[in-house]
């Protein structure tokens, strides 16, 4: 088991590497840099001072220097400086972190608070009114895209009836560490941890569903209700226990939505968190930004895969890591 | 051997929904499996043998299977019963054996905590000595190395191994009727006799009866007592394991016997009964079902309502055709 785990580790080294070159080359090919949309525009600018200002920042060094250069610094912890927020990369992203965490976990939870019950009502009493009802939910928020859910979350409970904020991750007039401060982080989390929750139930309930479908036809289910087990630890040791392994496979991979965060969520909602910065540092050409944050959420798929692998292999016998 | 009467089956039939119409797979079936005794029902695939073993365990879909007739067991019927009182029958005084060992185990369970199951519903045994009688249950279904074998998955053990623990499984309880259904079908020639040989073991020791489920005349001539053959959902022929085998008289149960691969005639044909059991659906609801699968014999052979009846002392035979039948090779 820990040999595996320390093979897998290893073997992400070179598919960091290969994920590092890309990156910088995709980042690269991007037309336009930092300075052309903020500087260059202004009356005040000439072409001399700006090739200067590019040459002090090393923009105009042949990019495999520029890109061991960045690589020299990743390996020290160092992911440059934004030049938009005039920040180090790692400051911005850790005040991020937190709200996108806070976010994500909340979206999860809430996603398989509501996910799991349905599923299983839906699975074990098929074609019941019920189950019809649950299929018919999972049509709609299948069929339904984040950004208008959201939008619509947005207008009604926000803007209409106004009973959420509308923007940010907590209120500024509170004071930092408060009771106050805590729930008005609440507050400004449950609109659109609610939004991404209902949305990402989806693949949770339909895999539940199926899966209890497939299982409670087994053989070994007949073999417990042979041994004279109720009917509902037929359910609980047996069906639920077997139809849970794919939706714990899934688990290690969440740990990717954990950091990467939602960008339509938290750009719908202003929420500060990572997923907003991404796409507001695209759009300004903020290339250490956009590819510390790539190179962080390609090393937490990887290790999302890894974790996987080890829950799987926890939760069922017959898959053991050797 | 005792003959206390311990399981009576009265014209039990089990039909099945298909769209909006019932059909039934078991056709009123009449049989009593005394004390100690072993039963074995016989017959092709898909004449209805696993379906009345699993009506008689009360293990059928609900809502789609409409159960008739008496299950007489300790003086109850146990068609009447509600799923609650069921399940204090299930695995307590009746066990089965099912017939695939790779499926039948919960793969996320240990052997042993799958043996103790049932003992947690029928005993008030404490953890320890139900652990004391798991491990005394996998010795004495041959498992060599019972510690070891209790901490194991299924996945670990090969196929006898596990036929063997679902067999502990079924018995742990100490039930007095076991359903052995196709017990040996899927395990391989030498581990089919191995079971075979087990069953027989624990049935002698435990004084159990058995309802063997198989389609091995082999087998049945080894440990039947009594035999009852089934054809599309009926009983056509029920007689004790000697008679049935000596002085065969339905058509189908010749046909059956007469299938079996000599090792004498070389190079000869087997023999096979032509066509197939006819599906739920296209069953010919009067007359003798087997007529289409005897094509040669006129259709006055037959009797227009064919019932079981006793043609000589505890030998039963349904349908009068069996009077005048030959193979068609012996004209």
């Amino acid at each position: 088991m820990l040999k595996f785990i320390l093979r897998r580790i290893l073997i992400m080294i070179p598919q960091l590497i290969i994920l590092s070159v890309l990156i910088f080359a995709l980042a690269k090919a991007m037309p336009g840099d930092a300075l052309t949309g903020q500087l260059a525009s202004s009356p005040k600018m000439d072409a001399q001072t700006l090739h200067e200002l590019k040459q002090k920042l090393g923009m105009l060094d042949p990019p495999y220097v520029q890109y061991f250069r960045w690589l020299k610094g990743l390996l020290h912890g160092d992911m440059g400086m934004s030049i938009i927020h005039q920040t180090p990369v790692t400051q911005l992203l850790a005040g991020r972190m937190e709200n996108t965490i806070l976010l994500s976990a909340a979206v999860l939870i809430l996603s398989y608070l509501i996910a799991i019950p349905l599923g299983i009502v839906s699975g074990r009493w098929t074609d019941s009114w019920a189950d019809k009802m649950v299929v018919g939910y999972n049509y709609i928020t299948f069929a339904t895209p984040l950004f208008i859910f959201a939008l619509l979350m947005l207008f009604i409970f926000g803007f209409v009836l106004g009973w959420f904020p509308t923007s940010g991750s907590v209120d500024i007039r509170v004071e930092n560490g408060t009771f106050s401060y805590f729930m008005s982080k609440v507050n400004h989390l449950i609109l659109p941890a609610f939004s991404g929750a209902i949305i990402s139930t989806t693949v949770t309930i339909q895999y539940l569903r199926t899966e209890i479908i497939d299982t409670k036809i087994k053989d070994f289910v007949k073999t417990a209700r042979a041994k004279g087990v109720s009917e509902s630890n037929v359910y609980t040791r047996h069906i639920l226990r077997n139809s849970f392994l794919p939706i714990a496979a899934f688990l290690g991979y969440d740990i990717v939505s954990l950091i990467g965060g939602s960008v339509f969520l938290e750009s719908i909602y202003g929420y500060p968190g990572i997923g907003q910065l991404f796409i507001t540092s695209i759009a300004q050409r903020d290339f250490s930004v956009v590819t510390a944050l790539v190179m962080i959420s390609g090393l937490a798929t990887l290790v999302g895969t890894l974790l996987s692998d080890i829950i799987l292999s926890a939760v069922d016998p017959r898959i053991r890591i050797e | 051997m005792g003959n206390q009467p311990l399981l009576q089956l009265k014209n039990l039939r089990t039909s099945f929904r298909i769209q909006d119409d019932y059909f039934a797979a078991v056709d009123d079936v009449s049989l009593t499996v005394n004390e100690n005794e072993v039963v074995a029902i016989v017959g092709e695939s898909g004449c209805g043998k696993s379906a009345l073993a699993l009506s008689i365990m009360g293990l059928h879909q609900e809502g789609r299977t409409k159960l008739e007739g008496n299950v007489n067991f300790n003086g109850r019927n146990l068609l009447s019963l509600s799923t609650g009182e069921m399940n204090k029958v299930r695995g307590k005084d009746i066990g089965m054996i099912f017939q695939d060992p790779l499926t039948a185990l919960n793969p996320l369970m240990t052997c042993g905590k799958q043996i103790e199951e049932s003992m947690t519903y029928h005993t008030s045994f404490t953890g320890g000595e139900k652990k004391e009688r798991a491990l005394e249950l996998l010795k004495s279904v041959g498992i060599p190395n019972p510690g070891r074998t209790y901490k194991q998955y299924p996945h670990e053990l090969s196929g006898g191994m596990r036929q063997r623990v679902v067999i502990a499984v079924a018995i742990a309880c100490n039930p007095s009727i076991v359903i052995a259904d196709e017990p040996t079908t899927a395990l391989d020639v030498t581990i089919q006799a191995q079971i075979m040989d087990l069953l027989k073991e624990l049935q002698k020791k435990n004084e159990t009866g058995i309802i063997l489920i198989t389609h091995d005349l082999g087998v049945v001539a080894e440990m039947a007592d009594r035999v009852a053959v089934m054809y599309a959902g009926e009983i056509v022929e029920l007689a004790d394991v000697h008679t049935l085998f000596e002085n065969p008289l339905h058509p189908y149960t010749r046909s059956l016997l007469n299938s079996i691969p000599s090792t004498t005639d070389e190079k000869e044909r087997l023999h096979v009964i032509q066509g197939v059991v006819p599906s739920l659906k296209n069953l010919p609801r009067k007359g003798c079902r087997f007529k289409n699968r005897i094509e040669w014999m006129d259709d006055h052979e037959h009797e227009e309502n064919p019932v079981l009846r006793e043609v000589e002392p505890d030998h039963f035979v349904r349908c009068t055709c069996y009077k005048n039948f030959h193979f068609p090779e012996e004209k």
